[in-house]
């Protein structure tokens, strides 16, 4: 054999044949590009087509972006330095951004007390939002907000510390008397809280400077930091009461039902707009005068009022998607209604209406800066106003509005990831 | 019926009355459900409801708890009457377990969580305490390994089992059960049905809504047949499936036995 092949054979291979790769043309990247983007005529069209809008576009943002400037006191100085290049005059935002984010009245000297209240945002709000974390933190985030007041509108600390004793005494009349039932327990939580604040009330107005910053009225609140405040503010005022509304209105007992059916219809029925316009300028005839009702809580409540209705009607859809075999377990084991929808019913709807909440609150957050119309100065409203019509800025409407953009996206951006982040988190049915 | 002192099970019936019902009635709207419903269950008895669907007798036992009102006649169960009152109802809750068909595990707790939290929460039990409560039943219902696990991650026998075990957490003095095994495979049922005859077995007074006629044979200790919302037929089970005496008893019993 070996003789007969040596003879007639001129080569043979001793080794085997490594595996050859497969064609380039059927892996990896250049396999993708061909089966997505070039996998017939009308495919290869969409895709030039697709590839010349992104050219356009960042033809156009590109140079914008690089070629502006950060340099200059005024559009006369920003044109000067960019020349034809077709840059951006990003001066203003150095320039104004003070302005952008405190708004114009607020006393510049003051800036560290907003942004020291922000800053302890990053320390009171983890502990709600994150299970995992120590539940006595949460004793922080309860102080919160009385704090903030304290640093943002100043005036002495009495103010939100009476805020905070009548709530707190109002609790503990609330715990006593709820043994009794639900109905005392909320008149002894009114009736603690009032008598908390009233005497309150005359201890602050005997030492007004005691433990006291400097005051900034209401109307000298501004810009982001305006946004920021009614944002959060509302969102966290509108779910509870977006809660309670939602198990009104599915309430056995008439009047409560009617109650709820009826507010959540009228203020559905009625544009955020007309209601922050009546907190402005109406509210002021029905109040006795020379009340000082404040105009950023006037706009508060409207915004609450307005946000809760929504809330309501996302978590009455939560409600309604829980098979009745839940309500009827949790019966069946002789807890009350209180404790049936605090265990039961609640984590589970509210878990279903994470989407339609999120989508609310973030809806609602970016309808704060319809106060501008109200002439308030929050961040649309200082753009709208006092900048684009000084002299210095007159015209720079893509920087600024790019800027006002890109705040909000980052906050409505934050708020999404994380409400995606806790749906996964509270993912337990395996569905 | 006599009530006899000892059925042929062996299981002893006490004379103390458990559930008296009397000429009780229901309505959904113009509908009557249930008409003029007459059932004494004494204590430690085992009864087995039967009927064709719609015949009332899941609402039947859904009265005894009162997830459903009932709107006329009296229902009193273990000496408390079942009235409008809330204190009432909610003390009967408590004393009176309740089995679903779908089982109804609440999906967000754990099985640990779901066990202790009627008695943390009703009965006020310290935390460790109720766990150890717990632990106890499930494993007399053979699934103490899935404590730390969600609803989700059981079978429907597994699950039927836990809403078991979550109902004897509560050390109820009656069990109701509604078609408790309706909604399982077949290989599954049986592990649902001897955790009940095990139950039996302890003298648990149960109400059992089923079309388990094995277990009704061997465990019951009176059977009732339903229809139209009245109850047309009671009697102990060898002579009530040997010798069925009304005309729809036997309709019924030869269409859910002739196969």
């Amino acid at each position: 054999m070996s003789d007969t092949h040596a003879e007639s054979v001129a080569f043979v291979r001793k080794t085997e044949i490594p595996p050859a790769p497969p064609p380039v043309t059927e892996t990896g990247a250049i396999k993708w590009v061909r089966e997505n983007l070039f996998s017939g005529p009308f495919n290869t069209i969409m895709t030039l087509l697709g590839l010349y809008v992104v050219y356009w576009l960042l033809s156009g943002v590109i140079p914008w972006i690089l070629n502006g400037t950060w340099e200059g006191s005024s559009i006369r100085d920003c044109r000067e330095i960019i020349g034809d290049t077709g840059g951006g005059c990003f001066a203003v935002l150095g320039e104004r951004w003070n302005q952008l984010l405190f708004g114009f009245e607020y006393p510049s000297e003051l800036y560290w007390r907003p942004t020291l209240a922000f800053i302890l945002l990053f320390v009171t709000v983890p502990q709600v939002l994150f299970i995992s974390l120590p539940r006595k933190l949460l004793i922080l985030t309860g102080l919160y907000p009385f704090l903030a007041y304290w640093l943002i509108w100043g005036g002495s600390i009495l103010i939100p510390f009476f805020a905070l004793v009548g709530l707190v005494l109002g609790y503990a009349a609330f715990t006593r008397a709820e043994r009794i039932n639900f109905a005392a327990g909320l008149a002894a939580f009114v009736v603690a809280a009032v008598v908390a604040w009233w005497l309150g009330g005359f201890l602050t107005a005997a030492a007004p400077n005691f433990l006291a910053l400097e005051a900034v009225d209401s109307r000298n609140m501004g810009g982001f930091m305006l946004n920021l405040i009614l944002g959060i503010v509302c969102v966290s005022l509108s779910l509870p009461l977006g809660i309670v509304l939602a198990l009104g209105r599915q309430s056995r007992m008439p009047l409560i039902k009617y109650v709820c059916v009826v507010f959540i219809e009228f203020v559905r029925g009625v544009p955020l707009i007309t209601l922050l316009f009546v907190a402005n300028v109406v509210l002021a005839y029905f109040l006795p005068p020379g009340t000082n009702f404040d105009l950023i809580l006037r706009v508060i409540i409207m915004i609450t009022l307005f946000a809760s209705a929504y809330i309501a009607e996302v978590i009455r859809g939560g409600l309604a998607a829980l098979p009745k075999g839940q309500y009827e377990a949790a019966d069946s084991l002789g807890l009350d209604y209180a404790q049936a929808m605090r265990l039961i019913i609640l984590p589970q709807a509210l878990k279903i209406s994470i989407p339609g909440i999120v989508n609310v609150a973030v809806g609602l957050f970016k309808d704060t800066t319809l106060v501008s119309i109200i002439s308030m100065f929050d961040l649309v409203g200082m753009i709208r106003g006092p900048i684009l019509s000084s002299t210095d800025w007159v015209g720079v409407y893509w920087e600024l509005w790019a800027a006002a953009c890109v705040l909000f996206f980052v906050v409505c951006y934050g708020i999404s990831q994380y409400s995606q982040w806790l749906e996964r988190q509270l993912q337990t049915d395996h569905r | 019926m006599a009530m006899a002192d000892t059925n042929p099970q062996g299981m002893t019936v006490s004379d103390e009355v458990a559930i008296e019902i009397k000429n009780m009635n229901k309505w959904y709207g113009q509908f009557h459900v249930l008409r003029d419903i007459d059932l004494t269950v004494h204590r430690g008895e085992r009864i087995v409801i039967c009927g064709p669907s719609g015949s009332g007798k899941s609402t039947l036992i859904r009265c005894i708890n009162a997830l459903e009102e009932h709107q006329q006649g009296s229902i009193v169960v273990d000496g408390t009457p079942l009235s409008s009152d809330l204190k009432n109802i909610d003390k009967i809750r408590s004393e009176v377990g309740m089995c679903f068909q779908h089982f109804n595990l609440f999906p967000h707790l754990t099985i640990l969580e779901n066990c202790t939290l009627a008695p943390l929460w009703v009965r006020k039990i310290p935390k460790k305490e109720a766990e150890e409560t717990a632990m106890y039943f499930l494993e007399k219902v053979k699934i103490p390994e899935q404590a730390d696990k969600y609803p989700g991650q059981l079978s429907g026998g597994q699950q039927q089992r836990v809403a078991i075990a979550r109902s004897l957490c509560m050390r109820p003095r009656i069990m109701l059960f509604d078609e408790p095994t309706s909604a399982l495979d077949p290989e599954m049922i049986k592990e649902v049905l001897d955790t009940m005859i095990q139950l039996a077995e302890e003298g648990m007074t149960m109400l059992c809504v089923t079309h388990e006629m094995g277990f009704a044979r061997q465990v019951a200790n009176r059977v009732i047949f339903m229809d139209a919302g009245q109850i047309v037929e009671q009697n102990e089970p060898e002579p009530f499936f040997k010798n069925p005496q009304n005309d729809r008893t036997k309709l019924f019993l030869s269409q859910i036995l002739g196969h």
